[in-house]
């Protein structure tokens, strides 16, 4: 799975999260979660809970942590799948 | 300590109607709420009723955010929500602000969240997965859940407080309220209650043996305070919500004044002469009534209406005997008097509120709602007060003045005089 995929679902991941629909579409590696999409920091967890779901992995508490920014975001999803394989 | 405090705004989520001019049209024509529910004889419930709001969820997402929506399941928290924003909304103003509303603040009660809703936590739980929980289960679990989102919806910045007392929870909220503004520490409060009778609640009450059992094939007359044949009361669930503000403040800006609250009282029986956890101690009912009218400079001979508590148990016969003995009246002189329960149940927590917004709109209308399943008064109330008292039809008439009260378990009462704008 490319980066570029991850990124488009994640569009979908985050989107029951934040009401700022217009940066949503246009996400990239830089948009933080939290100061650009307005996502309530308690829901970050609902947001990795969602992503452990759809991915089927297991993001432990340290590399959660990690998840500021899409980029980070998408980095740690992609390690926690190659550790699937 | 001079200020006089209005009720400028209503929101009703009611067994027989949601929105005011739904409820107003119910509760003129005698209509009842109570309905069927299958799921509860599959559980073998004695019971198999509830006064249960004709409620669509989605309608929810006209008030919140989607991002608020998505993940709410509280039952009590949605109907808590709507009666407090139809409120807020009738009383004119915007829901949107930017700065916290430091003049504004909320007194919301509950008997206990949505336990409905706690069982997924419970079964997550216990399957070893509370990782899974997220981040909503807290905010709606906590007692303060309802009014967390009301206040965070208004951004209410003045002081936010749940209280509970049982059935008396809605009128101590009004009560509450009141008195913060009369101390002057607010300038205006959204008061009110909400509560959703699951199953769970449902079936703890069905168990005590307090639920009416004998009108399961007939609902709408299974509700039936004062009557002969009153076997217990039926569970309700809903919402009421009032604003109050400072008289002085509702004026500057020109808002509607639906009616005034003079004064109130909130007083427990101490679980002794008589009073258990369960029942009323009559003396502490007594002077609660008289105290509410003694801070309300009203003599028992201005009430017009008595709203009261009258839940079709047993209870009702000392209730009105201690309404005659608190007012010193009985027989013909005894006022008009109705029960809001014949037509939506016992809202437990909420009925206080719903019960009030009743009130309230009887007074702005000018009529007395009738007390429906009453063909047969139980004789002993009728040997203290006139039938005439007790009206099975609508009156149209001058209400300027209600007593409005409710008792509840752990033996706490709460009664609040309302009164016409003058």
């Amino acid at each position: 799975m490319t980066r570029t995929e991850i990124l488009n679902e994640l569009k979908k991941v985050f989107a029951p999260y934040t009401t700022n629909k217009e940066m949503l579409a246009g996400i990239n590696d830089q948009t933080d979660l939290i100061k650009d999409l307005k996502i309530n920091s308690a829901n970050l967890v609902d947001i990795i809970i969602d992503a452990e779901a759809k991915y089927d992995i297991e993001i432990d508490y340290d590399s959660a942590d990690k998840i500021i920014n899409v980029g980070t975001c998408i980095d740690v999803i992609m390690e926690k799948l190659n550790q699937n394989k | 300590m001079s200020k006089r405090i209005v009720i400028t705004g209503l929101g009703v989520v009611s067994p027989n109607g949601v929105g005011i001019p739904a409820f107003l049209h119910a509760i003129q024509n005698g209509i009842s709420g109570i309905k069927f529910m299958p799921h509860y004889e599959e559980l073998n419930f004695g019971c198999r009723l509830a006064g249960m709001p004709d409620f669509e969820w989605e309608k929810l997402k006209d008030y919140i955010s989607d991002v608020t929506f998505y993940g709410l399941k509280g039952t009590n928290i949605g109907y808590g929500l709507i009666a407090a924003l139809d409120a807020w909304a009738d009383s004119g103003m915007k829901y949107e602000t930017d700065e916290p509303r430091w003049e504004t603040g909320c007194i919301f009660g509950n008997s206990i969240a949505d336990t409905e809703a706690m069982k997924n936590v419970i079964i997550r739980v216990d399957n070893k997965e509370a990782k899974k929980l997220g981040s909503r289960v807290v905010e709606q679990a906590m007692n303060s859940g309802a009014t967390s989102y009301i206040t965070g919806r208004l951004g209410l910045g003045n002081k936010v407080i749940t209280n509970s007392a049982a059935c008396a929870t809605g009128t101590q909220a009004i009560l509450m309220g009141y008195e913060y503004i009369k101390h002057g520490y607010a300038k205006r409060m959204i008061v009110g209650s909400t509560e959703h009778v699951d199953t769970y609640v449902y079936g703890a009450f069905d168990s005590m043996r307090v639920l009416s059992r004998k009108f399961n094939d007939h609902p709408e007359q299974a509700s039936r305070p004062m009557s002969s044949t009153a076997g217990g009361f039926i569970p309700g669930s809903g919402a009421g919500a009032l604003i109050l503000e400072d008289l002085d403040f509702a004026l500057e800006r020109n808002a509607k004044i639906y009616a005034e609250v003079l004064g109130g009282s909130s007083n427990s029986g101490g679980q002794r002469l008589g009073g258990t956890m369960t029942a009323a101690n009559s003396t502490g009912v007594i002077r609660c009534i008289d105290e509410a009218m003694t801070t309300s400079n009203i003599s028992a001979s201005q009430i017009d209406l008595v709203s009261g508590h009258l839940t079709a148990t047993n209870a009702d016969r000392q209730e009105i005997e201690n309404w005659t003995m608190a007012l010193n009246r009985k027989g013909k002189d005894f006022p008009l008097t109705n029960s809001l329960k014949s037509m939506i149940g016992h809202c437990l927590s909420a009925a206080g509120s719903i019960e009030s917004v009743a009130a309230i709109l009887q007074i702005e209308h000018q009529f007395v709602h009738p007390n429906i399943n009453l063909e047969d008064p139980n004789p002993v109330i009728t040997n203290m007060v006139s039938i005439d008292s007790l009206p099975v039809k609508m009156i149209k008439k001058e209400v300027n003045i209600v007593a409005k009260a409710n008792f509840g378990f752990g033996d706490v009462n709460s009664c609040i005089i309302l009164s016409k704008y003058n």
